[in-house]
C-alpha cells in the first residue's frame, strides 16, 4: 500500500526564522507551498534569541557592511566562505529595513530610526575599533517579535501550514533531482508524501546531541538526518559554539556576569582550579580560557558529582543582598532548575553547547551543494537550505554574536529566492520514483516490529553522554578516539530502538524514536569530522593541536553517512566584489 | 494515553526553560489536577513562550485567577 500523496509546488521543513523567511518568498511570488512544522511556528527556537540581528545600517555611528563583513572572516576563524559573507553583510542591512516595513517592532532612536546596541566582536575600521553598535533588537525579544511578524506576513499571503508534521525522509529521482518529502502527522500517526518540485530545509540547530544544552527539546537536526540517509553530506560538523556555564544537567545559562561579580568556580576538592590555568585574571580569564580549564578539570577526574562531570560555581560568599540586587534573575534559575539556593550553596555548571556552525552544504543562494565527479560542489537539483541546518558557510569555525538571525533573514531569503528561480525554470512535478516512501516504510516498519530492543530514552542519554565526554568544549586525543568507538556502539543501538506503544495517535514514543534517528546522524558526523581535524580553529579546540594550521586545514569538512567517510572543498576565499580578507592570527 | 501524549506534545516549546518547566509540571503536578484544572493547563499552554515563562518564573503575573493557581504550582 503506498502513501497517499500531497501535491505542492514546493515544500519547506520548518517554521523558525529561516523557513518563514523562505516561505514568504515563494508565497508572494505566487507558488503554492507547504511549510511543515513539529511545532507551531511561533514556539519555534528562533523565538530564543535575544542579541539581535547583526546589520550594518550605521543608525548609532560610522559602519559599513565590509567593517561587518571584516569581523564575521575573523570571527569565523577564516573558514568561513567569503563570497557568502559578502553576500550577507552586503544584504543585512536591506533585509532589516525589509522587516520593519513588515511591522516588526524593533527599539528605536528619538529620530525614529532602528536603535543599535553594541555587541562583541563587532567593531569599526577593519577590526581596530572602536566598537560598532550593529545589533538591531526589539528588547529582549528579537527572535520573539521577528517570528510573529514573519508567520503574521505568511498567513496574509496564505502559506500552507502542516503544523505538528514531522518531515522523515527525502525523495529524490534516479537524477538526484529532490521531488518530495514523506511527513508524519502526529495527530493521526498517518504518512503522507508530499510530492513537489523543489525542497528547502529550514529545521534549525541540533543542540540535543548534547547532554548540556541551551537548545531547546525539538532541535534533533531532523534535516540534517533527513539530507544524511539521502545520500547528501553534512559540513564542518566539528564546529559547536558552546558557553561556559550552564547549569549542570539542565542546559540552562548561568550568565558570566555572576564571575564578574565575584563569583568563582572550584572542582570537586574544593579547589579555586581557576588560580592555576589564570593566576592573573582567574576566574574572570576569557570565555575560551575558562571553559578548556572546566574541561580540565572534569577529564582529569576533578569533577563534581556522582559522574564527576560538572564542576561548581560558588557565589554565597557575595552575600544575598548582592546576589540579589545585582544577579536578578540568577537565585530563581538556580532554585529552578539546579534545585539549589545560590545564597547558601554552590550551582553546578558544565560547558554548554549553543550553536551549531556546520550544516547542510550550501552556496550563498542556499542551493545545496555535494561532490558530484571532480566537482566538490555541484548543485542538487530541487533541494535547498538556511538557517542554523544550513552551511553557507559565513560561520565558518565559530559564529559571531548577532549573525545568527542576520544569517536566516538573509538566506532565509535568498534560498526562497533561488527557489522561485527554480520553479520558473521547472514548470512541472517530475515523477516520483517507483521506490518513493519506502524507506520510511523500512524505518518505521522496523520501528513497530522490533522485539527485545533498545529504550529510547537510554540510547539518547547514552549519545548525549557520548558527545558531552568526547566530543566537548576542549578535545583531547583519546578522548576523540574513544567517542568515535563509542558512538559507533550508540548508533547499533538507536538502529535496535523499541517502543512499547504501538498506537498510531498522537505517539511521542515513536516521535522521539524517530528524532534520534536524526541525532545518531549528526553525532557521528560531529565526532568523525572532529577527530581528524588536527588543529585548533574557532570552535574547535584540540589539546594535542593547539595551533591552527592553515597550511593543512583551510578547508572544509564534508562527512558522507555512506561508508562514515570524510572528503574536503575549499574554502571560498574570494568574496563577490571586495578584496580577499587574507589570514592571520585572530586575537580580540 | 494519547491524550497525555497530546498534551506531553504541546509542552515542546521553543525555549529550552519553558521544555523544562512544563515537563516537571507535567510530570510532577498534573496527576493530582482536578478536570477544571485540567482545563486551564490546556488554556495556559496556549500561551506565548515567553509570556508563559515570565509567569513560571515570577516575572510577570496574571489577572486571571484561574491561570494564578497553577502559575503558583509551577513556581514551586
Amino acid at each position: 500500500m503506498s502513501y497517499p500523496v500531497r501535491k505542492f509546488d514546493a515544500v519547506i521543513v520548518g517554521a523558525g526564522g529561516a523557513g518563514l523567511r523562505a516561505a514568504l518568498q515563494l508565497s508572494e511570488a505566487g507558488c503554492k507551498v507547504a511549510v511543515l512544522s513539529k511545532v507551531f511556528p511561533t514556539r519555534s527556537h528562533t523565538v530564543a534569541a535575544q542579541g539581535g540581528v547583526g546589520a550594518a545600517l550605521a543608525n548609532m555611528g560610522e559602519d559599513s557592511w565590509h567593517w561587518h563583513m571584516y569581523d564575521t572572516v575573523k570571527g569565523s576563524d577564516w573558514l568561513g566562505d567569503q563570497d557568502a559573507i559578502e553576500f550577507m553583510c552586503r544584504e543585512a542591512p536591506k533585509s532589516v529595513i525589509e522587516l520593519e516595513h513588515f511591522g516588526m517592532p524593533f527599539d528605536r532612536n528619538e529620530n525614529g530610526s532602528v536603535y543599535q546596541r553594541p555587541f562583541g566582536g563587532h567593531m569599526q575600521n577593519f577590526g581596530a575599533g572602536p566598537p560598532s553598535q550593529r545589533s538591531c533588537c526589539a528588547a529582549d525579544r528579537t527572535g520573539h517579535a521577528m517570528l510573529h511578524t514573519l508567520y503574521q506576513r505568511n498567513v496574509r499571503s496564505n502559506t500552507h501550514f502542516f503544523v505538528e508534521w514531522m518531515a522523515l525522509d527525502l525523495i529524490r529521482d534516479s537524477s538526484g533531482q529532490a521531488v518530495g518529502v514523506t511527513a508524519m502527522e502526529m495527530e493521526t500517526g498517518e504518512v503522507s508524501i508530499f510530492h513537489s518540485k523543489a525542497v528547502l530545509f529550514a529545521t534549525g540547530g541540533a543542540g540535543r546531541v548534547y547532554a548540556s544544552s541551551t537548545n531547546a527539546f525539538i532541535n534533533t537536526g531532523d534535516g540534517l538526518g533527513i539530507v544524511s540517509r539521502a545520500g547528501i553530506p553534512l559540513e564542518d560538523m566539528e564546529f559547536w559554539q558552546f558557553h561556559p556555564t550552564g547549569v549542570a544537567g539542565a542546559g540552562v545559562l548561568i550568565t558570566e556576569g555572576v564571575r564578574g561579580e565575584g563569583g568563582y568556580l572550584l572542582n570537586k576538592d574544593g579547589e579555586r582550579f581557576m588560580e592555576r590555568y589564570a593566576p592573573n585574571a582567574k576566574d574572570l580569564a576569557s570565555r575560551d580560557v575558562v571553559a578548556r580549564a572546566m574541561a580540565t578539570e572534569i577529564k582529569d577526574g576533578r569533577g563534581c558529582g556522582d559522574n564527576a562531570d560538572h564542576v561548581m560555581l560558588k557565589l554565597d560568599h557575595l552575600g544575598e543582598e548582592l546576589i540579589e540586587s545585582k544577579l536578578p534573575g540568577i537565585r530563581e534559575i538556580s532554585k529552578k532548575f539546579a534545585n539549589v539556593d545560590p545564597v547558601k550553596d554552590p550551582i553546578p555548571v558544565v560547558p554548554t553547547c549553543h550553536y551549531m556552525m556546520g550544516g547542510i552544504p550550501t552556496n550563498y543562494r542556499g542551493e545545496v551543494v555535494a561532490p558530484s565527479g571532480e566537482n566538490k560542489e555541484a548543485i542538487v537539483p530541487g533541494l535547498f537550505a538556511a538557517g542554523e541546518c544550513a552551511c553557507a558557510s559565513v560561520h565558518g569555525a565559530n559564529r559571531l554574536g548577532t549573525n545568527s538571525l542576520t544569517d536566516l533573514l538573509v538566506f532565509g531569503k535568498s534560498a526562497g529566492n533561488s527557489t522561485v528561480e527554480f520553479l520558473k525554470q521547472n514548470r512541472e512535478h517530475k515523477d516520483l520514483p517507483r521506490d518513493a516512501g519506502d524507506l520510511t516504510r523500512e524505518r518505521l516498519d522496523r520501528l513497530n516490529n522490533q522485539t527485545n530492543g533498545e529504550s529510547v530514552s537510554e540510547v539518547g542519554a547514552a549519545l548525549r553522554q557520548t558527545m558531552q565526554r568526547n566530543c566537548g568544549v576542549f578535545r583531547f586525543p583519546d578522548l576523540l578516539a574513544n567517542g568515535v568507538a563509542e558512538i559507533k556502539e550508540v548508533e547499533q543501538r538507536v538502529m535496535r530502538t523499541q517502543i512499547s506503544d504501538k498506537s498510531k495517535v498522537f505517539n511521542t514514543a515513536r516521535i522521539e524514536a524517530l528524532e534520534l534517528d536524526n541525532l545518531i546522524e549528526v553525532a557521528m558526523a560531529s565526532l568523525v569530522s572532529a577527530e581528524a581535524r588536527q588543529e585548533s580553529r574557532g570552535a574547535h579546540d584540540r589539546a594535542d593541536f593547539s595551533d591552527r594550521d592553515d597550511e593543512n586545514w583551510l578547508k572544509h569538512t564534508l562527512w558522507f553517512k555512506e561508508g562514515n567517510r570524510l572528503d574536503y572543498k575549499p574554502v571560498h576565499m574570494n568574496p563577490l566584489t571586495a578584496e580577499t580578507i587574507e589570514p592571520k592570527v585572530r586575537t580580540y | 494515553m494519547s491524550d497525555m501524549d497530546r498534551l506531553r506534545w504541546s509542552c515542546r516549546r521553543g525555549l529550552l526553560e519553558l521544555d523544562l518547566v512544563l515537563q516537571r509540571f507535567l510530570n510532577e503536578e498534573y496527576s493530582s489536577l482536578g478536570a477544571e484544572q485540567r482545563e486551564t493547563f490546556k488554556r495556559l499552554l496556549g500561551l506565548q513562550d515567553n509570556e508563559l515563562l515570565d509567569l513560571a518564573m515570577g516575572r510577570a503575573d496574571t489577572s486571571d485567577e484561574k491561570f494564578g493557581e497553577l502559575v503558583n504550582l509551577m513556581r514551586k
